[in-house]
Parts: structure tokens; C-alpha cells; sequence
């Protein structure tokens, strides 16, 4: 049977939503008019980012990633890939860095129309994904701008040492600091990140507060394709301003009233009404063909209680905030502790404790075929999390935006598979209906 | 009679379980999936049913006396007729739709050409129609739209050219006209063909005194019973087309799962190769799926690889196997994709390799693939039940024995000679339970 959804009147839009939306489009039209307003541009990735530290030195902040995935869910990607595999790039290449210099090729025109700006710094503030690093370098090759590269340790033994955390702040000060102060020209002012820092640790306590809204049942959220728009702020050019503040104050209040109200989640297809399936996913959605895929979890009345994508851009949910008062030791520990930059352990730990605490169903893990780097050790995540939660596991690929690589019909068979299998196991022994 | 169905709708085949109260399989049928999945899984459904009656005729004929020791001949005899009477019964569509179809533009001028090259060539088909359902023929498939396309390409050929007509005028009407014929539910008439086999089937069993009647009043009284479908599950690739309630779908890597277990309770591992995916399920002791791999995005490795060599060599499905076992070192095949099979198999002829040899490279290569899905599924337990239309290839089971006693030791191998019903017979045995709760 279908699970209910409530059709909504006209599209259902939060206060929140139209908030988000104005926010990011802002980003692009203020990215478009940066030079001529004076403002230098840097480029920096999501994991990672410093966009609190940027932001005191008068910098637009522009985000390849989010650009890929922008132009993915609006179906431009496919076309800016084939663009740049015309230009020599192979077809196992991260679809994010092909999406990129297919959308540079093409006249760096940015997903809602807006002409992209020629960056005057790239900042490379996280180095765990190898692919970022050789992404600037193309860049760099392109716009012949300046880079700073800071370098990350990883956590292989799953804790951050106070030397890992020193040997970051050691270069925040002697080499990413004056890299940027000298492009933009503008002095650095403690006072003035602290300011941002504290604005940061507000919207990250709401954030969180709405993620763990998810253990409530029903879930008022879904914490995986509803979570990726919640996290468009804090993850990209807004953390630390006094918008994103006022924009989680607000989801935040929308959230409570659901939970108030009793309500499930909001799909584009209106209200979810009946919760069959509680889900934690692993692994980041498919851009291109996002609402199909969407649908083929509401449909079935799968609601995603906790995600690991929604901490690719920050793990605040375990306790880290930014510190105003320890500014560029918790930048450091910001960049140290974000997900892709911890170890398979805990990677295991934190999905084996999100099925527990969110009551979850069991594990669906999204692996990225043209991301091989955090692809590596899925399926090892997926065993160790059954045997420890002893709930069902199911494996799924698709990718990020290469429209080529979902395929619709397997990945729905997948996924229906995978609810009656949950069902068949909630329903017990015996009577496999 | 309660009557509970499962209807496996692959991207090949269509296969129909029927199951009676007592979960007893009571009959099966199979059919190919053509592109219409509705009339599919109806004719899955009707072969399930006329299987099912054919068996309780057996049950029935158990008992008289007379027949000891020739009821399998007396029942094979009655099938192999009964195949023929349909298949006589579709070449008349065949001529007739043919016919319908060899007008307009391109036929004008040869309209008289072709009524006549049509009516002989379905009278020579009907003519050695016999021969084809003669005990230990040899066809290529059981689905007439195989047997019928292959004959006719053969005898048509041969009446245009003493026509003098070109063969392609033939061909294009052929063509047009099967999908047609293919895609009619027949079965109306299922008695009357039954019982236009009866006499035949009869007539083997030599002088029997008196258990002809014994045996028509049996059949008759069988053909008569209700068979009321209570309750159908519909599982398999094209379960979203049945025209059924999703109360009515399950996936088939549950009812995979259940029809392995169904089959072999001791189960624990599932490997499924089909037509354009290949499964491999780990079950608990109830027949509940714990874990699932199936390929993503490609298909290589799959069944269709297999049918894809084998229009290549311009052999039948069936002879694959046979062929591969008669190798005498298996040639290493790196590439399972289905669309460089062709590549693969012409460059490795070129460099004077054995064709047989080529064949168990081949076979070997696939099961590799699927060897690599059990293990992302969690590895081959004991007992290991292998199911789908690739269990039935005597090579491919040959290289996957060796292939897990390499990886994983002695395992037992569980292979029911109604593999390919697997998916059906968890889908049929849904049906059951659906009705009990």
C-alpha cells in the first residue's frame, strides 16, 4: 500500500524555505556583482571551510561543490561534464570536478544564471580528499590566482592530538592569515572572527536541535533530502553571520510546532502521514535525479532519521561548536573533526549509534561510483553496523552528478527490496509476509 | 478448488507457481516475456494451470488399474500431444493474422504471390509438426514464437525461392504478424485441445481393455474442476506492470529468498543469476532475507551474456552448456560485458583458440561476477542454494562448484531441476500466507 501523503494546496513552502532559497540566491547575485563592488572573491570546498576566517577579510564566498550540485539538481550538470571530458577528463573522475571545469568551459555562468567571478584566492582548508587538492590545481592552472593550502591531518587513530591541533593553528597564523590579508589587503582582527564565531555556535546549537528532532515519532524531518536544505546555510557562505542565525531560529520554531503538532515530514508531495520506515543513510544523495529519488522513499513511507551528509560540512551533533574564545584552536578542531576527515571506526561508531539512538530501522548506504576515495570501506561500514546493531544493511550506487550513472529502475528495485526486507524483519520469524 | 498463484515476471521469462491450501505445489508454468508483461504473466499463469491439471490427472490415474508402469509414457504422451494441438492451434492464428497483414503499397502486385507462399508454407509447417513433438525431439526453445520463427525462416526460404518471390515480402509480414499472435491470450479452447490429445495419448498405451473410458471420464472430470485463483503475488522485474494492488507485488529478492528456502530449508546463501541481474541473499533458518547484493548499473555477467554468446555462434540457449563441458582447458575471459561478448568470442577464434574452450572461459567469467557479489553480500554459507535460468547450465554450475570450493571450501550446492520457479514459488507461497493472516 502506498503511504499516505497529505496533497498539499499549492506548493507547501515554510517560512524557512523561502528563507534558505533567497539566502543562497543572494550568495550567487552578491558573487556576480563582487568585483565591480569591490570585494575580492575566494574559493574554498565545504568540509572543512573557513568561511568565519574569509569573512574577516571582506571575502565573497564562492563553493565549487555546491555550484556542482546546484547545476545537478537543476539538470546542467550532464551537459558541463561531457564538456569537460571533451577536454581530456576521464570518466572516473569525481563528476563534482568535471561539473566544474565543464561549467568554467562553458563561460563560468553559475546555476541560477548569475555569471561566476574569477576567484583571487583559493583556499584548500581541508586536504582529506586528495581530489580537492588536484581540483585547485586545474583551477589554479586556469585563473593563474593565488592558492593557500592548509594541510589536515587525518584522524587515523580517531582522536585529535593538542600537536595535530597545534600544527593547524601554526599555519592558520603563519601562512593562511597573511596569505590572506595580503590578497584582500585587509588586516586580520581576532575580535572580529570572534564576533562571527559566536554567531556560529548560536545557528549550530539550533541546527542540531533540528536534526535530533528526528527521534521523536514520527520524525517531523527527514533528516537526509529535507536535511540538505538545512544545512545549505550553515554549511556554505553563511555560517557566522547573523542570517543564518535568524534563519535556524526560525526552522528551528517550524520544527518545534511539528513536533508539537505530531506531524511527519514535508515532501514535495505534501505531508508525509504515516512513518513506516525509520532509515539512516550513509553517503551523499544523487543530485541530478534528486526528487525521483526522493520519491522513492515517501512513497513507501520511508522517513530518514539521521545522515551522515548533513556533518559533511560539520559534526556539531557530538558536541564541537566554534569557541569565541578559542578562536583558531577551534577552527582547527572544526577542520580536524569534520566527517570525511575521521577514520572507518568511528565512522562505524556514529552510524551504529544514530541507528540506536534514532530507533532506526536500518542502514542504507548511497556509495558514489565516481568518488573513490570515501567510497573505500562502505560496505566494511555496513557489515560492522549490522552485526553491532543487528538491523538490516542495504547497498545502493548512484552518483553525485553524472546524470548517466543512476539508473531509475535498479535503484527503485533496490530500495522496495530493501523496505519489504525491513518489514519482513520488524514483522519477526515465522510469518514472512 | 482454492488455487494460490506467483507470478515471476523476469526480463526473459515469465514464470507462474500454482500452490494449493497445504502449500503443496501443485503445478508450474513458464513463458517468454515478449514486450507485453500483461499477457505475460497471464499466459505464465495459464501453463501454471494447465500443468496443474495435467498433475492431478496423474494423481488421479494413479490408481487405475491397468496403467501400472505406463502412466509417465500415458502422461508424457498426453503432454507432448497437447503441446502439439497448441502449437497447431497458433499456426492457424499465424497463417491467418499473416495473411491479414500481406496488404497495402509493398505487397501490391504479389498479392496472389503471397496468398498462395503463405498457404503452403503453413502447410508444410503443419506438416512436420509432428516430428517436432515426437518423443526425444530435439527444439531449440518451447515457445512458439521460437520454434514457429525458426521453421518458418526455414521453410518460407524455401517455398519463395520456388515461387520466385523474394523472401523479404514473407519475412516483413512474419515479422509483423508474430508480435501480434504472441501478444493474443489463447486458451479458451484449453479443453478441446486436451482432449484433441487425449485419443492420441491413448492410442500409445497400445490395447488396454477398458481404461480408455477409465481415463477420458478422469481427465474430463479434472478438466471440469474450478480452479479458483484466491489469491496471486506478482514478483520479478515487471511486477510494477501487473494489474494487481501493491498488496499483490513483493520484490523478488524476498521471494527469492523464501523460494529457496521453500525449496532447501536449510538454506542460508542465494545466488540468482536471471536474465539482466544476478542476486546474491542471505536467509535466516524462516526463509527471511537478511542481506541482498545485486548488480548495479550493468548487467555484464548476467544471463543475457549468455544468450547474447549464443546468437553469435547461431546456437541455441540450451546447447551453451553442453558445448562448454566438452572443453579441455578453460580459456581466461577478462571482459564480461555483454556488448564486447561478441568482440571477445570472434578475437579468441581468430587466435585459434577451441570454441568449447572459449565457451567454459566465458561460463567461468560470469560466475566470477557473481562470486564477487556474495562476497559484498556477506559469502557463500552452508547450504548454498543456487537458483534462475543459468542453474540450469551444466558449465556454469561446473565453474561455480570450483570456484567456491577455491573460496570457501566444501559447501553443499542445493540445484532443483525447477530452479528457474524459484522466484514464483516464494511469490506463490506469499499468496498462501497472505490468505492465513
Amino acid at each position: 500500500m502506498n503511504a499516505k501523503t497529505k496533497a498539499p494546496q499549492e506548493v507547501l513552502k515554510e517560512d524557512s524555505m523561502w528563507k534558505q532559497k533567497e539566502m543562497i540566491n543572494a550568495n550567487y547575485r552578491g558573487l556576480a556583482r563582487a568585483h565591480e563592488d569591490g570585494r575580492k572573491v575566494a574559493s574554498t570546498f565545504v568540509p572543512g571551510n573557513l568561511n568565519e576566517l574569509l569573512m574577516c577579510f571582506d571575502f565573497a564566498r564562492n563553493l565549487p561543490e555546491t555550484n556542482a550540485l546546484q547545476n545537478g539538481m537543476r539538470k546542467k550538470s550532464g551537459r558541463m561534464i561531457m564538456e569537460a571530458e571533451r577536454a581530456g577528463h576521464s570518466e572516473d573522475v569525481c563528476t563534482y570536478v568535471k561539473a566544474d571545469l565543464g561549467m568554467m568551459a562553458q563561460g563560468n555562468i553559475g546555476p541560477t544564471g548569475d555569471p561566476l567571478p574569477t576567484p583571487d584566492v583559493l583556499l584548500l582548508s581541508y586536504t582529506g580528499c586528495f581530489t580537492f587538492m588536484k581540483w585547485f590545481e586545474l583551477v589554479r592552472e586556469q585563473y593563474d590566482c593565488e592558492t593557500a593550502m592548509l594541510h589536515v591531518p587525518y584522524q587515523g587513530d580517531g582522536t585529535i592530538t593538542s600537536t595535530m591541533r597545534d600544527y593547524v593553528v601554526k599555519q592558520l597564523k603563519e601562512d593562511i592569515i597573511p596569505t590572506l590579508e595580503r590578497v584582500s589587503g585587509v588586516k586580520f582582527d581576532i575580535d572580529r572572527l570572534r564576533e562571527y564565531l559566536k554567531e556560529s555556535a548560536k545557528a549550530e546549537d539550533d541546527l542540531v536541535w533540528v536534526l535530533q528532532s528526528a527521534k521523536n515519532t514520527p520524525s517531523p524531518i527527514d533528516a537526509y533530502f529535507g536535511g540538505v536544505y538545512y544545512i545549505g546555510p550553515i554549511f556554505t557562505a553563511f555560517r557566522g553571520t547573523k542570517e543564518a542565525t535568524d534563519y535556524y531560529a526560525t526552522l528551528r520554531k517550524e520544527i518545534e510546532e511539528r513536533v508539537r503538532l505530531g506531524k511527519g515530514p514535508i515532501t514535495p508531495d505534501g505531508e508525509l502521514t504515516e512513518e513506516k520506515y525509520r532509515i539512516v543513510v550513509e553517503g551523499p544523495p544523487n543530485w541530478t535525479s534528486f526528487r525521483e529519488f526522493w520519491k522513492m522513499f515517501y512513497e513507501e513511507g520511508a522517513v530518514v532519521v539521521a545522515s551522515t551528509y548533513t556533518k559533511v560540512g560539520g559534526v556539531y551533533d557530538q558536541g564541537f561548536r566554534h569557541d569565541p574564545d578559542n578562536p583558531l584552536e577551534s577552527l582547527a578542531d572544526y577542520c580536524l573533526g569534520c566527517y570525511t576527515n575521521l577514520n572507518l571506526p568511528s565512522r562505524a561508531d556514529m552510524l551504529a549509534k544514530y541507528v540506536e539512538d534514532y530507533q532506526a530501522d536500518g542502514l542504507l548506504i548511497n556509495s558514489i561510483k565516481s568518488c573513490n576515495s570515501f567510497s573505500a570501506g562502505q560496505l566494511l561500514l555496513l557489515r560492522d553496523v549490522e552485526e553491532r546493531t543487528g538491523k538490516p544493511g542495504a547497498f545502493i550506487e548512484t552518483d553525485l552528478v553524472d546524470p548517466r550513472y543512476f539508473s531509475a529502475a535498479n535503484v527503485k528495485n533496490r530500495l522496495e527490496s530493501y523496505f519489504q526486507m525491513v518489514n519482513q524483519k520488524k514483522q519477526g520469524t515465522g510469518v514472512a509476509a | 478448488m482454492k488455487c494460490f498463484i506467483g507470478i515471476d515476471l523476469g526480463s526473459t521469462t515469465t514464470k507462474a507457481v500454482v500452490l494449493d491450501e497445504n502449500f503443496k505445489q501443485l503445478g508450474a508454468g513458464i513463458t517468454n516475456s515478449r514486450s507485453n508483461y500483461d499477457i505475460a504473466a497471464e499466459v505464465a499463469k495459464q501453463e501454471a494451470l494447465v500443468n496443474t491439471r495435467m498433475n492431478l490427472v496423474r494423481q488421479s490415474l494413479g490408481e487405475v488399474a491397468g496403467l501400472e508402469g505406463k502412466l509417465d509414457d500415458f502422461l508424457t504422451a498426453l503432454e507432448r500431444n497437447f503441446r502439439l494441438e497448441q502449437f497447431l492451434e497458433q499456426l492457424d492464428d499465424l497463417e491467418a493474422t499473416c495473411k491479414g497483414n500481406a496488404t497495402g503499397d509493398r505487397f501490391k502486385g504479389y498479392e496472389k504471390a503471397m496468398d498462395e507462399a503463405l498457404t503452403e508454407t503453413f502447410v508444410r509447417l503443419r506438416e512436420e509438426a509432428p516430428a517436432l513433438f515426437e518423443p526425444g525431439a530435439q527444439r531449440k526453445s518451447d515457445f512458439f514464437r521460437d520454434i514457429a520463427g525458426s521453421r518458418f525462416m526455414a521453410v518460407g526460404e524455401a517455398v519463395a525461392k520456388e515461387a520466385k518471390l523474394a523472401f523479404d515480402l514473407l519475412l516483413n509480414v512474419y515479422d509483423r504478424s508474430i508480435i501480434e499472435v504472441e501478444n493474443r491470450i489463447t486458451g479458451e479452447n484449453l479443453g478441446g485441445l486436451v482432449l484433441g490429445a487425449l485419443d492420441r495419448a491413448i492410442d500409445t498405451l497400445g490395447q488396454v481393455n477398458g481404461t480408455g473410458d477409465v481415463i477420458r471420464a478422469s481427465v474430463k472430470d479434472t478438466l471440469a474442476l474450478d480452479m479458483e485463483e484466491t489469491y496471486v503475488v506478482g514478483t520479478g522485474y515487471g511486477r510494477a506492470r501487473l494489474p494487481f494492488s501493491k498488496d499483490h507485488i513483493r520484490s523478488e529478492i524476498l521471494c527469492h529468498g523464501l523460494g529457496a528456502h521453500v525449496m532447501y530449508p536449510d538454506t542460508r546463501t542465494v545466488l540468482d543469476i536471471g536474465g539482466q541481474d544476478t542476486k546474491a541473499i542471505q536467509v535466516d533458518d524462516a526463509g527471511i532475507v537478511e542481506s541482498f547484493q545485486m548488480n548495479d548499473r550493468c548487467a555484464a555477467g548476467c544471463g543475457r551474456y549468455l544468450g547474447y554468446i549464443a546468437d553469435e555462434m547461431n546456437v541455441g540457449l540450451h546447447e551453451l552448456g553442453p558445448m562448454a563441458m566438452k572443453a579441455t582447458r578453460t580459456v581466461r575471459i577478462n571482459s564480461t560485458c555483454t556488448v564486447f561478448a561478441g568482440a571477445e568470442l570472434r578475437d579468441r577464434l581468430a587466435l585459434g583458440e577451441k570454441r568449447e574452450d572459449i565457451l567454459s572461459g566465458l561460463h567461468r567469467a560470469i560466475i566470477l561476477r557473481a562470486m564477487s557479489l556474495l562476497s559484498r553480500s556477506g559469502g557463500i554459507r552452508d547450504q548454498f542454494t543456487f537458483t534462475g535460468g543459468v542453474a540450469n547450465n551444466e558449465s556454469a554450475v561446473d565453474a561455480l562448484k570450483t570456484l567456491v570450493r577455491e573460496n570457501y571450501g566444501d559447501k553443499v550446492l542445493n540445484i532443483d531441476p525447477g530452479s528457474i520457479y524459484t522466484g514464483a514459488l516464494g511469490a506463490a507461497t506469499f499468496a498462501r500466507r497472505a490468505v492465513e493472516e
